[in-house]
């Protein structure tokens, strides 16, 4: 009894140290370029935003994001190291830095914001929460799904959005919450559940690795509004605005009509803009503290918002998303640089 | 003269003996220094992680738990929905756990003892099964263990509109198990009743014979007629009743089934994941434990006329249940510790719903202290109660 009582208040202290010890460390910035590489949490297996290919490369919509990180503070996008997380490690990996940026689709919410000690950046990708059922099902919309069996990802916001929007519709629901990503989509597949309910991205890359892509429809209702950002710690704001900067650097790219193509060309517009941006005119560099250079190499070396998308998740691609919501603001979607200058 | 002085100076040394060479005082000082040490450890880690964590403004504190939980649970032994509190929903997983485990000790018990008895089995066939099931089980890690039956079931069984129907009523999906259940009459209450007191007559039954025998040699069919007034006197009261028998069968509800008693995959694949993993090593437990108590008793017993059955029972089994206790004690806690890994085929346990807390409220230090909190108590209460028995078990040294 009294040797157990010991051992726990052991096991608290070894849990709480290990959080205390990481919190001492210098400014991200200084860490990052003295360790010559940047670590960054990504989802291990969600294609389409971060999964190694056949070949062990990371590929992805949040690993070509990280990839601009390092390209701006090192002018190299490959300096980068990855660490797969879970739903459940992913916060805390950043709180404890063993990470110095987050970028595995996660969703920015005020609490995540106020409490736990994160900062949201530039958003990379709106989505959205919706339903995956077999085409077989006949189902047409989600709000036939009552009384439905419904695969869930655990400790995320879905679990609340998908209690959410049965409660307001009046309808029951049984969730089936299982840890890991493969275990749950072999369970769904196999028919354990009715539907499958996550981000509409990770529905369709789900999708799009699965045994018979077309027997499965993504019903038409968005349940929740997603706003997938990169994460930084609170506290260090040099470093914020750096991954800020740079995941907006991509989309102003777009906006401005520089690609990774015409990049070189473009060095010599009279635009004052393109100028400001690409560090022909100084300044933009000076005053987040990284090279001149920095959205050249990320345009030149990642490319700009619109080819990474249609690279990663486009309607060419296999995961085969619509830009919708994450089209420029000219054309109607939401993505928005702010002036680079 | 130099030998008056020695005697000297042995007579004070044994009057004032110095502190630091006094082996109890030392021993005293030795444990205030360690405890002193623990406790300034402990301070300095809860001190820094609270002002660590006030620095990256993450909330501490259980507040949560009165907060409305907002997710649903998959199943729940009290009634349970989105609109409760988080603390009605750990609540929930707590019971899922105890239910789990209760039920695996319970199985785990009985088929770890067939086991360990038929491998002793002078049965070629039975004693070979028995070593290749212990072998294979106790040999795979236990988790592959769980996502093999759980995989084998929602792949070997169909969806809801093509169940297996073994009985009528009776129904098997890749959603569940089915079963129709009593649907409920005031004659159920009254049954409860008197199954208690039968029970409680039988436990009177059995201290009077006890007595009995004790004074006069007479034995008594304690066991027969105390099973009698267990199944016998719900059912008079059932018949008195009218036999009320309206069953709720299970029906197809839209997607799934509704209506009578189910058991889930995820429980069921957990279940039996744990139970045939933990049985594996309680059967070698229990063999040890028989094979520990020595051929002679067993021949001593008979010569003084005793039938096998009361070999076994009187002689054999309270020797062998010194050796059984204390190690299958750890096996029932390793089952109950074991049954975390629920979450990771989707039952609803304890850790799984703290897990789903700490990610909504990102608390997870308050959540990591409740789960080892929570283990602790149900490893010290079943290991405190193990001790009991054992000590009632354990031979009386004079």
């Amino acid at each position: 009894m009294k040797f157990a009582g010991w051992g726990f208040v052991l096991l608290v202290a070894v849990v709480m140290l290990s959080l205390a010890a990481a919190v001492f460390a210098g400014e991200t910035l200084g860490a990052v370029k003295s360790r010559g590489y940047l670590i960054v949490g990504v989802n291990g297996g969600l294609y389409g935003f971060g999964m190694p290919d056949e070949k062990g490369v990371w590929r992805g919509l949040d690993v070509d994001t990280a990839r601009a990180i390092a390209a701006a503070v090192f002018g190299d996008p490959d300096k980068v190291k990855f660490v797969a997380l879970t739903t459940q490690t992913r916060f805390t990996a950043l709180q404890s830095k063993e990470v110095d940026v987050l970028c595995r689709n996660a969703t920015k919410t005020l609490t995540r914001e106020a409490e736990s000690g994160l900062s949201f950046v530039a958003v990379n990708y709106y989505d959205g929460q919706g339903f995956l059922v077999p085409k077989k099902l006949g189902v047409k919309s989600a709000k036939e799904l009552n009384g439905a069996s419904v695969c869930v990802l655990p400790g995320t916001t879905t679990e609340q959005n998908l209690a959410d929007f049965f409660r307001s519709n009046k309808l029951t629901m049984k969730p089936v919450v299982i840890e890991l990503n493969t275990v749950l989509n072999q369970a769904f597949f196999a028919g354990r559940c009715d539907c499958l309910t996550s981000d509409i991205s990770q529905l369709a890359g789900v999708r799009a690795v699965s045994p018979n892509p077309d027997d499965y429809v993504i019903l038409p209702e968005l349940i929740s509004k997603e706003p997938l950002a990169p994460a930084v710690r609170h506290g260090d704001d040099q470093w914020r605005g750096i991954v800020e900067y740079a995941v907006l650097a991509m989309v102003a790219a777009e906006d401005l009509g520089i690609t990774s193509k015409n990049i070189d060309e473009m060095l010599q517009s009279s635009s004052p803009d393109v100028k400001r941006f690409l560090g022909v005119t100084p300044g933009n560099g000076k005053a987040l503290g990284l090279d001149e250079k920095w959205a050249y190499n990320i345009v030149k070396k990642v490319g700009n918002y619109g080819e990474v998308f249609e690279r990663n998740i486009g309607a060419e691609s296999k995961v085969g998303l619509p830009r919708g919501l994450n089209a420029q603001w000219k054309d109607g979607g939401l993505m928005y640089a702010p002036p680079f200058k | 003269m130099s030998l008056t002085r020695t005697a000297t100076v042995d007579a004070s040394d044994h009057e004032r003996v110095p502190l630091w060479r006094d082996p109890a005082k030392r021993a005293i000082a030795f444990q205030a220094v360690t405890l002193g040490l623990v406790f300034m450890l402990s301070y300095w880690i809860f001190s820094n992680a609270q002002s660590n964590l006030r620095k990256q403004s993450i909330a501490t504190g259980f507040g949560f738990l009165s907060k409305e939980a907002g997710f649903e649970i998959g199943e729940s032994l009290i009634p349970y929905s989105a609109a409760e509190t988080y603390f009605r929903a750990l609540s929930a997983g707590f019971l899922n756990t105890l239910k789990v485990s209760i039920a695996g000790v319970i199985l785990t018990i009985i088929l770890g003892v067939f086991v360990g008895i038929s491998r002793l089995s002078k049965n070629w066939l039975l004693a070979r099964i028995a070593a290749g099931y212990i072998e294979v089980l106790q040999n795979i890690p236990v988790l592959l263990q769980l996502f093999f039956w759980y995989g084998l079931f929602y792949t070997s069984l169909h969806g809801p509109r093509k169940s297996f129907n073994p009985v009528p009523g009776v129904f098997f999906n890749n959603r569940g198990f089915y079963f129709p259940f009593p649907e409920y009459h005031s004659a159920y209450p009254a049954m409860a009743v008197a199954l208690f007191a039968a029970c409680f007559a039988g436990c009177l039954l059995h201290k009077w014979s006890r007595t009995r025998q004790d004074k006069t040699g007479q034995s008594f069919p304690v066991m027969p007629v105390a099973l009698g007034g267990v199944v016998g006197l719900p059912l008079i009261v059932w018949l008195a009743y009218g036999m009320p028998i309206r069953l709720d069968t299970p029906h197809l509800a839209g997607f799934n089934y509704e209506g009578g008693f189910s058991f889930s995959p995820e429980f069921v694949a957990l279940l039996l994941g744990l139970v045939l993993y933990t049985s594996a090593f309680v059967a070698e437990i229990v063999r040890a434990g028989i094979q520990s108590v020595s051929r002679g008793q067993t021949e001593a017993a008979m010569s003084i006329g005793l039938k096998p059955g009361e070999v076994l029972s009187l002689v054999i089994l309270p020797q062998a249940m010194r050796l059984i206790i204390p190690p299958m004690t750890n096996q029932m806690l390793n089952l109950t510790k074991n049954s975390s890994l629920a979450v990771a085929i989707g039952f609803p346990d304890f850790v799984a719903v703290v897990n789903t807390s700490i990610n909504q409220t990102g608390q997870a230090i308050e959540g990591v202290s409740l789960i080892m909190i929570v283990y602790l108590t149900i490893s010290l209460v079943t290991s405190s109660l193990m001790n009991r028995y054992n000590k009632r078990t354990a031979i009386i040294e004079r």
